[in-house]
């Protein structure tokens, strides 16, 4: 069966909310149905068909085509299926997410896999500040799931995060993996200032030396056999995710972060 | 029924329901790989005194093991899910978290989940660290050669113990001869166990005894030093018998296991000194498994 394919028809001017249109909440609907959603655009009410050209398809398996950052909250919360984006995805890319795949072929703007609890997301291009963190008010970022980022991205990547796993084939911007709880962020660009800034637990797993905040201590040279099991997992990755197995698993080790009790490490490959 | 010379029993073995998981322990090396599971199997024969059956079941490659490091996969056999999650914690956290270069991960998928690293991570004093990868949490525990990885829960599943044969020969020496041939086909198979010292035993039991303290006691009928006192099974040529005892995942594993030794030493021949294939039972009664000698041979026929 092909996929439920909505592509827009012109850039909208104002954000679009697109979080209704998960595979969970699509599932049973006519394409008929589907053209008469309601969304907002701006402060007018306007149905998905004023802006989309709908092809009926499997609405498990969603492909929305755009060239525009303004499409907010694609797959929100969504718990299975797969939405593809072929152009850009807005704000709030995969919000909640708890299953499934999002798959985004260019950039994505800020908050991509906030507050996620499961599935994956991947992005071919770049993403924006605050991926997979905390969104302000909520305790907790990622708690769950699996972030790749092709390119680079943006600042306080995994801030507040709490578990899972994020891949950023790039570089990373400042304050990566700020305030981190537990879980893994993998950079194997660049990384910016303030490197896992108030951290508490988890791993930052890196491929070149940072610059860590005065409050890190190094730990030596270390072979910590989790990395086999990590490395081993994502070889089923295409990409450079999938190639990290050759990188064995000696590490350079620091902790910190030593103000909010040292329980955090950042490796870098040696 | 006589296979080369051997005379076969018409009679059945007769075995228990258990419950078992598996471990797969992970060393530098192969050496101290297999140190560690023979450690954590040692003093693991019967779960009437040692609360586990346990062994080896297969030496790992490297790239059978979650880690890449060669391994060994070990099976403990207990009576019940409670024991089992004692014993598995007792023997990893005292064989396996003291040995140099381990990781400890599940080796079998299941249903009914078994403590592994879910307790023993607070050896780690709050320095532990854990790691969900794959699907899969694992902890890290600190220790002084680096850090202790294992993985947080193994399963277990039901599981059958307590199938055997009995080796009747002219003497010990051919016994234990044909009894080792038995052993060495047995280990080939996967997901089964033999639990006694090289796999072979020679205190078969009886149930009862005369003494009120024991549920289990020699079993007079085989002792070729009972002959003439008691009513002795053994025919006036018999000078030794030994006892398989095999543990399996399935009822089936047990029944191939079984083909596979008594098999195996039925190739001998005559020439060997075995005279007899014989199996322990309880009348039928106490077993939910019987294992028919004659129609487990017939199975290949």
């Amino acid at each position: 069966m092909t996929s439920l394919t909505l592509e827009l028809t012109a850039p909208p001017m104002p954000r679009i909310d697109l979080s209704a249109l998960t595979p969970d909440r699509l599932a049973g609907r006519s394409a008929d149905a589907i053209r008469r959603l309601p969304l907002w655009v701006g402060n007018e009410e306007a149905t998905l068909g004023d802006l989309f050209t709908v092809t009926a398809g499997d609405t498990d398996d969603i492909l929305i085509r755009c060239d525009s950052d303004r499409l907010d909250g694609i797959g929100t919360g969504m718990s299975r299926g797969a939405i593809r984006v072929e152009g850009r995805a807005g704000a709030y890319l995969g919000r909640q997410q708890r299953g499934g795949t999002i798959s985004v072929s260019g950039d994505t703007g800020p908050f991509a896999g906030s507050g996620m609890t499961g599935g994956g997301i991947e992005i071919g291009g770049n993403a924006g500040d605050f991926l997979g963190a905390a969104i302000p008010g909520e305790r907790r970022g990622m708690r769950g799931g699996r972030i790749q980022v092709r390119g680079n991205a943006g600042d306080r990547i995994g801030d507040h995060q709490r578990r899972g796993l994020i891949l950023i084939g790039g570089d990373a911007g400042d304050y990566c993996g700020s305030r981190l709880v537990a879980g893994t962020i993998v950079v194997l660009g660049r990384t910016g200032a303030n490197l896992g800034f108030a951290m508490r637990r988890g791993t930052l797993l890196l491929t070149s030396q940072p610059r860590l905040p005065p409050t890190f201590n190094p730990n030596g040279t270390q072979e910590p056999g989790f990395l086999a099991l990590l490395t081993r997992d994502l070889a089923g990755l295409g990409g450079p995710f999938g190639q990290l197995q050759a990188r064995g698993t000696r590490v350079h080790r620091w902790l910190g972060d030593l103000g909010y009790g040292g329980q955090g490490e950042v490796l870098v490959w040696a | 029924m006589i296979r080369n010379g051997i005379a076969i029993d018409d009679t059945f073995a007769e075995a228990f329901g258990m419950t078992a998981a598996r471990l797969i322990v992970t060393a530098i090396n192969p050496r101290w790989a297999r140190i560690a599971g023979e450690t954590m199997t040692g003093f693991a024969t019967s779960v009437i005194g040692c609360g586990a059956e346990a062994g080896i079941e297969s030496a790992l490659a490297p790239e059978a093991t979650p880690d890449g490091r060669p391994g060994v996969s070990v099976l403990l056999f207990a009576v019940s899910g409670k024991e089992l999650e004692k014993q598995v914690e007792r023997r990893v956290g005292q064989c396996v978290l003291t040995c140099p270069s381990t990781a400890c991960f599940s080796g079998m998928e299941g249903e009914k989940p078994v403590p592994l690293g879910k307790n023993l991570r607070y050896f780690g004093d709050g320095f532990q660290i854990a790691k969900r990868i794959g699907g899969r949490r694992y902890w890290r525990v600190p220790v002084m050669d680096g850090e202790f990885l294992c993985e947080e829960v193994t399963a277990r599943t039901s599981a059958v113990g307590g199938g055997n044969f009995l080796v009747l020969a002219r003497g010990l020496p051919q016994a234990l001869a044909a009894c080792e041939q038995a052993v060495l086909a047995i280990r080939r198979l996967p997901r089964v166990l033999l639990p006694f010292p090289g796999g072979i035993a020679r205190s078969g039991s009886k149930v009862g005894s005369k003494y009120k303290a024991l549920m289990a006691s020699t079993n007079d009928a085989y002792c070729p030093t009972l002959r003439g006192l008691v009513h002795s099974s053994l025919s006036e040529d018999v000078g030794a018998v030994l006892e398989i005892v095999i543990n399996g995942l399935t009822e089936a594993d047990v029944r191939e296991a079984t083909r596979v030794g008594i098999e195996s030493i039925c190739a001998l021949g005559a020439a060997s000194g075995v005279l007899r294939i014989s199996a322990g039972n309880y009348g039928g009664k106490l077993g939910q498994y019987h294992f028919h000698l004659r129609e487990i041979l017939a199975d290949q026929a």
